[in-house]
């Protein structure tokens, strides 16, 4: 196709530079072609080279080297990857770090690498994964090894809250180091636009319907009651308001079955979500969260539901709180904390274990944790970190985490494994685009999660 | 026997190499993708052998014809690549038609009606989605925005966040790439027809429309039906486009193309490579009878 439209243009043209170009271009390909057919052979040999290798818990080879392979390649994201390999470079100076950070939709782009080389045999020496169900599709292919021996060697039972330590385990055995924690059922609210519409911006709602009555006089000041963004984002609203709905309980039956999906509390919930999707404005399947919350920032929108790396975006624009941006629990689900996890894997037949299992004890230490935070504007997972040189925000959550009831976040991988939440992503966006009616939507939720 | 070798072997042996290669990756993997197609790999396990998977022949291509999401995702692809058909080869006849006129300035026009075409689809795509906008009223931007500052308000509407024919707004900034595109075709093969032919009809006393209807048309029709098979299949094939202004998860722009990615995301490769059978499909039905064509053109 293209080769067809660079003849036609260049048979109208003078084809001198034109010939160099593709002769160029000829070269370039040679190069690259040779270079494929290098690395073939490379990974060729390295596979030999691990078949043998073995992958049980005592093979203590390498430890020159780990490839940490991440989606964190800006913002406060590659801040704090940074400052984790600060600590690890102090603890293991021996150990050289590789950066795999792969940029790009999301992490989205890195997923879709990190899927093709595992199916190669060609695993990084430890992956970032989403901490929770999302790790079941590499449990069930075996492609990562149980870590809960490294969780007594390094002290880390102790140190996570039980709550986190059940939800991350599966079957008896745990496989992968969180790094941090963020929180998801946060309100992020403009004083601005609350003042104006006559509301106190110091306000919090006791429940959804006290929320309804300031969204509504939001919308009456012709403001956009409540951004949101693309289907992802309208996921994550749905979840907060199902624990709204439900209380801790009965969200967490949602995922072992406990809790009827065709229930009326769920009908009830999914009301309360249709009716806070009539706040929201008429552009958000082009956005992304950024973009929703800029709305807040710049005072177009009153309120915003996101978890709590809004945070950050807030620093980057110099807003403050409480003068600038507000912040409280998403109405009826004060006193939970809707966690998901950011976390380290043991990849079967990694090339260096002994390097991974050297990341994962940086990962896992309280050093570790407080600087890769303190960057990236998560909680450590720990709950003995000391934590007073956090932001505002930050010690808010370091304190829910401690004595709130813990529950997993389905927007983000901790609730489902990724195809049941691509199946509800789908119903979801059918359901706010228009095309289902309440019931549908509530079919279609209880056919995705069987 | 000896006799034979020569005759047939040189040739063979020079395309050798590129016929190995098209038989290991072109055909070898189609049929790969058919025999995964017709398994029920559907899970991260059975993607790495950890658990067996048997062979299901035409369960999973049934049961993606039958879901209301699939044939949802195949009506828009009809609806995408008819408006991108139509809308193409109408604006690029008609600058064609235009240009090949003696004009002033023919090469600048030339240029910029080509120009899109050399932007990428994906950068092309950040602007169309911020174009395409879907508030109206005080919120409005692009495209909305402009309706409202000339005064067409009524003109302003929610592009492709209509559930229906959300996806034709996306077939807008695909013409506009390729409009110029088939204009250089019919550019080209205007000036391919012989002055002779025109004079020799005017001559004759033909009027414009006989001329064009009886003489000119008659040899477009080999470059119209290229332009046909090339847009068409760039068409069936839309994927990055739909992906930069749109979004994977959003229903109301879900082609086949965007379906076979999200199930290869969730480790559903056997449902993954049952859509790309079936597009694969669509574009033979398309193809081959031009194929056919030209075949037996040739050989007359």
């Amino acid at each position: 196709m293209r080769r067809r439209i660079r003849s036609q243009h260049g048979s109208r043209s003078p084809g001198s530079t034109k010939a160099m170009v593709s002769m160029r271009t000829a070269r370039l390909m040679t190069a690259a072609a040779s270079a494929a057919v290098l690395t073939l052979g490379l990974a060729a040999c390295g596979d030999g080279g691990d078949g043998d290798g073995g992958t049980t818990g005592d093979d203590m080879a390498g430890g020159e080297q780990v490839e940490v392979f991440t989606w964190w390649a800006a913002g406060s994201e590659k801040a704090g990857l940074d400052a984790l390999v600060g600590v690890f470079e102090e603890q293991h100076p021996d150990i050289q770090f590789i950066n795999g950070a792969v940029a790009g939709g999301a992490g989205s782009a890195a997923k879709d690498l990190l899927q093709s080389r595992l199916q190669a045999n060609d695993p990084p020496d430890t992956f970032q994964a989403h901490a929770g169900a999302e790790l079941q599709d590499y449990i069930d292919a075996a492609q990562i090894e149980d870590v809960s021996g490294l969780y007594d060697e390094f002290g880390l039972t102790e140190a996570f809250p039980p709550d986190l330590i059940d939800l991350l385990t599966s079957d008896g055995a745990i496989y992968s180091v969180p790094s941090n924690i963020h929180r998801a059922n946060v309100v992020w609210a403009s004083p601005s636009v609350l003042e104006e519409a006559g509301l106190d911006p110091a306000a919090e709602y006791a429940d959804l319907d006290a929320w309804f009555e300031a969204l509504d006089a939001v919308e009456e000041t012709g403001k956009t009651p409540l951004s949101i963004a693309a289907p992802w984002t309208q996921v994550h609203m749905l979840e907060t308001v199902l624990l709204a709905g439900l209380g801790a309980e009965g969200y967490n039956g949602l995922w072992d079955g406990s809790t009827d999906w065709e229930g009326a509390e769920v009908t009830a919930a999914l009301e309360d979500f249709e009716k806070l999707m009539g706040y929201t404005n008429t552009d958000r399947d082009g956005l992304d969260w950024p973009d929703a919350i800029q709305q807040v920032i710049d005072g177009e929108a009153g309120f915003n539901v996101m978890g709590d790396w809004a945070e950050a975006a807030f620093q980057e624009a110099g807003a403050t709180s409480p003068d600038d941006y507000v912040y409280f629990p998403v109405p009826g689900t004060d006193g939970t904390f809707d966690f998901l996890a950011d976390s380290f894997t043991l990849p079967v037949g990694a090339p260096d274990p002994a390097g991974a299992r050297a990341w994962l004890e940086t990962v896992g230490s309280a050093d570790g944790q407080v600087a890769f935070n303190m960057a990236k504007g998560a909680i450590p997972a720990r709950t003995d970190a000391d934590t007073s040189d956090f932001s505002e925000y930050q010690q808010t959550a370091v304190e829910s985490f401690a004595s709130d009831t813990i529950v997993p976040s389905l927007a983000h991988g901790a609730a489902t494994p990724v195809a049941m939440l691509n199946t509800i992503t789908d119903a979801t966006s059918k359901f706010t685009a228009g095309a289902t009616d309440l019931a549908t939507f509530q079919s279609e939720l209880a056919a995705a999660t069987m | 026997m000896s006799h034979r070798l020569r005759r047939y072997g040189p040739p063979l042996l020079l395309l050798a190499p590129s016929l190995i290669l098209l038989a290991v990756f072109v055909f070898g993997l189609l049929a790969a993708n058919f025999q995964t197609s017709i398994t029920d790999n559907r899970t991260a396990a059975q993607a790495t052998g950890q658990q067996p998977t048997t062979v299901v022949w035409f369960e999973n291509y049934v049961n993606l014809l039958a879901s209301d999401a699939f044939q949802h995702s195949l009506l828009n692809l009809l609806l995408f690549t008819v408006v991108f058909l139509v809308g193409t080869m109408v604006m690029g006849f008609g600058w064609a038609w235009l240009l090949d006129r003696p004009a002033r300035g023919e090469g600048v026009f030339r240029s910029v009606y080509l120009f899109p075409m050399a932007v990428s689809f994906v950068a092309s795509g950040v602007v169309w989605r911020w174009l395409l906008n879907s508030n109206q009223g005080e919120n409005a931007s692009g495209l909305n925005r402009l309706f409202q500052m000339i005064g067409l308000d009524f003109l302003q509407n929610n592009w492709w966040n209509n559930i229906t024919f959300g996806i034709v707004a996306i077939a807008i900034p695909a013409i506009w790439q390729l409009s110029g595109y088939v204009m250089a075709l019919f550019l080209a093969g205007f000036r391919g027809i012989p002055v002779e032919l025109r004079e020799a009809a005017r001559m004759d006393g033909a009027t414009e429309w006989k001329l064009y209807r009886h003489v000119l048309f008659p040899q477009l029709s080999p470059i119209a039906l290229s332009a046909l098979i090339i847009i068409g299949h760039m068409s069936l094939k839309s994927f990055d486009l739909i992906m930069s202004i749109s979004r994977p998860a959003n229903y109301q722009t879900k082609v086949p193309a965007v379906d076979m990615y999200l199930f290869k995301s969730s480790f559903d490769y056997a449902n993954a490579a049952a859509v790309g059978t079936i597009l694969l499909v669509i574009v033979a039905v398309a193809i081959v009878p031009y194929l056919a064509r030209t075949r037996k053109e040739d050989a007359r």
